[in-house]
């Protein structure tokens, strides 16, 4: 065959080929253009759809909004306070699966999976009854912030520790374990071992689970929203109440912050976990 | 691997936290509410108390759900989810081809973009859409300086299907990018080379080849989809309610809970049926797995 192919045209070169990158750049538009503009209408002056002029104004606006604000502490409260939490049972579980044998346990890795695929609308309501059964949620409303919180720091750590587990699973199934006697043999007790070998070598991936853990939580609306009391609001449940009332540009503003949040984190958390630095 | 007997104090200190958490604040909520779905109200002094339960004596909650105004519902969600799921089918796959074709440096980022949105907030991101696709929106103020519009494109069930694409494309596109990029090559090339076309190698290899990445796909779709309760509230309005708009309606507004937990159940079971056929496709076909 002595045709000259032109790029795009190879057998296999289908991500040249035009009707493709077409597709590409038509979902791209699709899928930032809304976020972008969102973004741009952060600093509109008014909210109608149209451009007036550029303006910080909603920016100052939501910051010295009381409930945004409230809203938005609380979130990032939960979210810390929960990644904290996530992060050490996620670690647990995972070390747990890694190391031992033990009865059952293909049922007990597909039950801590659980929470990963259950619809997050039946989570949500199976918890609002079970704090209103218990009395946690009438209990919790009174005491002091950030101790309100507490149910939704519960719900949040329940839903985010076994992505925690897959995530430091996953880097722990290339440890080798000789490392491991070779300290053990040097005179170190296992708790040493612990402290110098295997949490230096599962540091990466408990950073990556962590800002996952963080960005979930943060992200969370339904199972907030059937966890959450009057006194308990987050930020998107907050949000949700006001897109209710229609479009107002301190929400733009409001989520063009938390946009930034978030995307940091995730950003961060894709480095972490980037091949040159995982060590296989 | 070690025996857990042989430490077992290092086993019980690293199992029982999440375990616990596990059992409080998932199991035990879950088994109440599957108790709830099979209960009803009490009657205490011949009035229906609103805070006391029969439990285990009625299966009415669930024949209540096949009711004619449920049966309805139930298959709104079940088409508007299915469509949704095809429209992200057809866009993935060839996406997902284009970011495995796509030369060796480019393709981190590429895949990077197609999945970036979803790291977002989804009521931030539904927000976004509602409020550019709104009467007053970016979108019909720029038809409108060609003269057209103002057309009311939200408050239907196209506006909710698109609103579930853009929500969950990425979960489409990460199952068929690690099936795709797993697939060997040479299969396509021998296929080429032999005298296929491409349509015919599309559909006789490559597409056979990557079934489990598709399955995977529709399962990772369908089911967040089929419970979905933002998009449908916030683009359908209360003409055009899921599953999920249903259950909270009947937690937070209509205040009965059995039928509710019988309404959360039903999207339960669908799960787990959808994770079986999932099960079996991956244990049938072993050879590209997502």
């Amino acid at each position: 065959m002595s045709v000259n192919l032109k790029p795009g045209q190879g057998p296999l070169d289908y991500a040249r080929r035009p009707w493709i990158i077409a597709l590409f750049a038509a979902v791209l538009l699709f899928l930032y253009a809304p976020i972008a503009s969102l973004i741009v209408f952060s600093f509109n002056v008014d909210k109608s759809g149209v451009w007036h002029g550029f303006t910080f104004m909603n920016y100052v606006k939501a910051w010295h909004n009381e409930q945004i604000f409230y809203a938005l502490s609380n979130s990032l409260t939960i979210a810390l306070i929960s990644t904290l939490f996530s992060t050490i049972l996620g670690a647990m579980t995972a070390l747990t699966l890694w190391r031992f044998k033990f009865p059952f346990k293909n049922a007990y890795e597909g039950f801590v999976a659980l929470p990963i695929v259950v619809p997050e609308i039946c989570m949500g309501i199976s918890l609002s009854m079970f704090f209103s059964y218990t009395g946690m949620m009438g209990a919790v409303r009174d005491w002091v912030w950030p101790l309100n919180l507490i149910n939704i720091i519960f719900a949040h750590i329940a839903f985010s520790f076994p992505f925690v587990a897959v995530v430091v699973r996953s880097r722990l199934v290339g440890f080798n374990r000789q490392l491991e006697e070779a300290s053990k043999d040097l005179g170190a007790t296992e708790l040493q071992t612990f402290i110098n070998v295997l949490v230096p070598f599962m540091m990466p991936a408990l950073v990556a689970s962590a800002l996952l853990a963080f960005t979930l939580s943060l992200d969370d609306f339904v199972i907030t929203l059937f966890t959450s009391g009057p006194g308990s609001v987050t930020f998107p449940v907050k949000i949700y109440g006001m897109v209710k009332r229609g479009v107002d540009m301190q929400i733009n503003a409001a989520s063009t912050i938390l946009i930034v949040i978030t995307l940091a984190a995730t950003l961060i958390a894709m480095k972490m976990q980037a091949p040159e630095k995982s060590g296989h | 691997m070690d025996d857990w007997k042989d430490y077992k104090r290092v086993f019980l200190t690293l199992a029982t936290p999440g375990s616990l958490w596990m059992l409080l604040f998932f199991i035990i909520p879950m088994a109440f509410l599957f108790v709830l779905s099979f209960s009803s109200k009490a009657i205490v002094d011949g009035e229906t108390s609103t805070t006391a339960y029969d439990y285990f004596n009625t299966i009415n909650n669930y024949v209540a759900a096949g009711g004619e105004s449920y049966l309805v519902l139930l298959w709104r969600a079940i088409w508007t989810s299915a469509i949704a799921t095809a429209i992200c089918l057809a866009l993935a796959y060839p996406l997902a081809m284009a970011v495995c074709f796509a030369p060796n440096k480019l393709r981190p980022l590429l895949l990077l973009l197609l999945i970036l949105p979803f790291w977002i907030n989804l009521l931030i991101r539904t927000y976004a859409m509602y409020s550019i696709f709104r009467t007053t929106g970016v979108v019909n103020q720029t038809l409108g300086i060609v003269g057209l519009g103002p057309y009311e494109m939200l408050n239907n069930s196209p506006a909710v299907i698109m609103g579930l694409v853009y929500v969950y494309l990425p979960f489409m596109v990460l199952p068929l990018y690690s099936t795709i990029e797993k697939l060997d090559r040479s299969f396509l090339e021998a296929s080429l080379d032999l005298g296929a076309t491409q349509a015919a190698t599309f559909w006789r290899v490559t597409w056979p080849l990557t079934l489990p990445g598709v399955i995977t796909g529709i399962i990772l779709v369908f089911i967040p989809c089929l419970g979905t309760f933002l998009t449908s509230d916030i683009l359908g309005g209360p003409n055009n309610w899921n599953i999920g708009n249903a259950i909270q309606n009947q937690f937070l507004e209509a205040n009965n809970w059995p039928f509710g937990a019988a309404l959360s159940f039903i999207l339960m079971y669908a799960t787990f049926v959808a994770l079986i056929v999932r099960a079996l496709f991956a244990r049938r076909s072993r050879g590209v797995d997502a």
